[in-house]
């Protein structure tokens, strides 16, 4: 059975590819503002180019998300979209945010904390467009926890946590943490952490379908040991976030929990990802080939992501690793390495239901997605390399100055692999973007949304 | 039924442990005075974060402050000609006297409170 056209799953989808581009032409600018400190020092200075990028790119991420399991629940529940007034409601909402935070931005219009910098009134357009989805996504399933495959547990949790994550963001709001710097970092970590964790659920589960759809093996996700690896995954979600506060001078437990827990989630995903490739060699060898071929990179980038995770769980090195270029790299691995191959192994995947498997395995596309590999591969080793040297720097008691001329060539090699990243996207995604453009608004008679 | 029952013993463990974040697990910190709460505002309203990192949160561009006034190497004095000036990768945003004071009175703040920055561990 195909996956059936969704309106709303073709606007996610082509608002998320939109951001992803523009977030990382700001992404490209930013670079080049490390390598020449004075470009667009005064008219769009790296305070604005920073959150433009971080905002857009984690819209593309949620977007992605969104838009997949747009397109899928109809599939997998049977029975059409609750509402599609209410995903409509959603686009608009979603619209409406993407404008006023990026205008805002450009304006020089803050208030915010770290990665979610816009003003917090605009918190509440986000909740609203969150329920929305929820509401469709949750009476369109009408998920028996009992019976339902991991992915329906993995969705209903990132659905469930990003609307607790958000609130929990917003309690610096409060005086009882916003007097009080210890409480309001942590609980700033804390929250960030652990919406990291609900965007991944989104992402993880939208994979697991995926696996499902190529292999045509329904057992893999309901599994006892993909469960056990969803909880596991959980665990990670609700308190593996207190890595980044190592050295915040909160209780010593917090610490301890969280290196107690450690950074397994990449781990989890290695292993589902591990079982899935042998079954596909079992039983279904020709079929989204494309869809495979990525999940299979993906799972290189989670393999190298992971030894940056355990760098930065264990305390004895996170005391040097934290707050270097490190933190970055692992940053960037998750979400272009990581996130963003699973989201387009999706993209992928329904776009090839469309016009055919396999027409979309290019060489062109080949061409292009190794390019994009090779050149993320490099800016990693840039970000990791700045980050060591950073580390030395910081030992040899080097002033800022002196740290910033020593990292100066690695600023170089990271900007100019981090505009390949975003021509390489570009061209991998593009082909991706006029299919949608082209066929996912065309109309289809048996269309369940 | 053993599945839901999992994540409801989660869910639990979860809300126990954030009420007690929240709470009890960091209240070693001081209190701020409405002059240093100015001071955290401006700090977010110019979107420092960007550049700036506090307690390891915040970009990279600009150097490190939690520490700043009592870095022998920097101190108040460094801050205060930077947030009035700008530097080579830093705007000049511009901002009044009071402004500039209440941002260090901040920084300040923050820099008692980093006691994990402190070689006597206090």
């Amino acid at each position: 059975m195909k996956i059936s056209k969704s309106i709303p799953g073709t606007w996610f989808f082509l608002i998320a590819i939109s951001s992803l581009f523009i977030g990382l032409l700001f992404g490209a600018l930013g670079g080049i503002q490390y390598v020449f400190p004075g470009f667009l020092k005064e008219a769009l200075s790296f305070q604005k180019i920073r959150p433009l990028h971080v905002y857009l790119v984690i819209n593309w991420i949620f977007c992605a998300a969104a838009g997949a399991v747009y397109y899928y629940i109809p599939y997998v529940s049977g029975r059409k979209l609750y509402s599609t007034h209410l995903a409509k409601l959603h686009i608009l909402i979603q619209l409406i945010i993407l404008v006023w935070v990026v205008t805002g931005f450009f304006m020089g219009r803050f208030g915010g904390r770290e990665y979610l910098e816009f003003p917090p009134y605009i918190v509440l357009l986000i909740i609203l467009a969150w329920i929305l989805f929820m509401i469709n996504f949750f009476v369109t399933v009408k998920p028996s926890f009992k019976e339902v495959p991991v992915y329906i547990w993995s969705w209903s949790t990132g659905l469930l946590f990003f609307l607790i994550t958000i609130c929990e963001a917003q309690l610096w709001l409060l005086p009882h943490f916003n007097n009080n710097i210890i409480r309001d970092i942590t609980v700033q970590w804390k929250a960030m952490g652990s919406m990291v964790g609900s965007w991944n659920m989104l992402v993880y589960g939208s994979a697991m379908f995926v696996m499902e759809k190529i292999t045509g093996d329904k057992s893999i996700n309901r599994s006892k040991k993909a469960f056990f690896f969803y909880f596991l995954g959980l665990t990670n979600l609700l308190f593996n976030w207190g890595h980044h506060t190592y050295i915040v001078p909160s209780s010593e437990l917090v610490r301890t929990i969280s290196y107690t827990i450690s950074m397994t989630e990449l781990l989890i995903l290695a292993n589902i990802i591990y079982s899935f490739r042998k079954t596909y060699f079992k039983t279904n060898p020709h079929k989204h080939f494309l869809s495979f071929r990525i999940v299979t990179y993906a799972e290189a980038w989670i393999l190298l992501n992971l030894i940056l995770s355990i760098s930065i769980s264990v305390p004895a090195i996170n005391f040097y690793t934290h707050g270097t270029h490190i933190t970055v790299a692992h940053a960037m691995g998750t979400t272009i390495g990581i996130n963003t191959l699973l989201l387009l192994s999706s993209l992928v995947l329904i776009a090839e239901e469309m016009i055919g498997d396999g027409k979309l395995f290019t060489p062109y596309f080949n061409r292009s997605f190794i390019f994009l590999n090779i050149s993320l591969l490099v800016f990693w080793l840039s970000l990791v390399g700045m980050g060591i040297c950073k580390i030395i720097a910081v030992h040899e008691k080097n002033s800022f100055t002196e740290m910033m001329a020593k990292l100066y060539p690695y600023f170089q090699v990271f900007s100019i692999s981090g505009i390949f990243v975003f021509l390489g996207l570009l061209l991998v995604l593009m082909p991706v973007f006029k299919t949608y453009l082209k066929l996912g608004f065309a109309k289809q008679s048996s269309d369940p949304s | 039924m053993q599945k839901l029952l999992i994540f409801a013993i989660l869910f639990i463990t979860y809300i126990t442990y954030s009420s007690w974040v929240y709470t009890r697990g960091t209240d070693r910190a001081s209190i701020m005075t409405s002059n240093q709460e100015w001071g955290k505002q401006i700090y977010q309203e110019y979107n420092c974060q960007s550049c700036h990192q506090l307690f390891g949160l915040g970009g990279y561009l600009g150097p490190e402050l939690t520490t700043v006034i009592s870095d022998k190497n920097r101190g108040e004095l460094y801050a205060r000609i930077l947030l009035e000036n700008g530097a080579i990768r830093m705007p000049n945003f511009h901002l009044s006297p009071k402004q500039v004071n209440a941002l260090i009175d901040y920084l300040k703040y923050v820099d008692a409170n980093a006691f994990t920055y402190k070689t006597d561990g206090k």
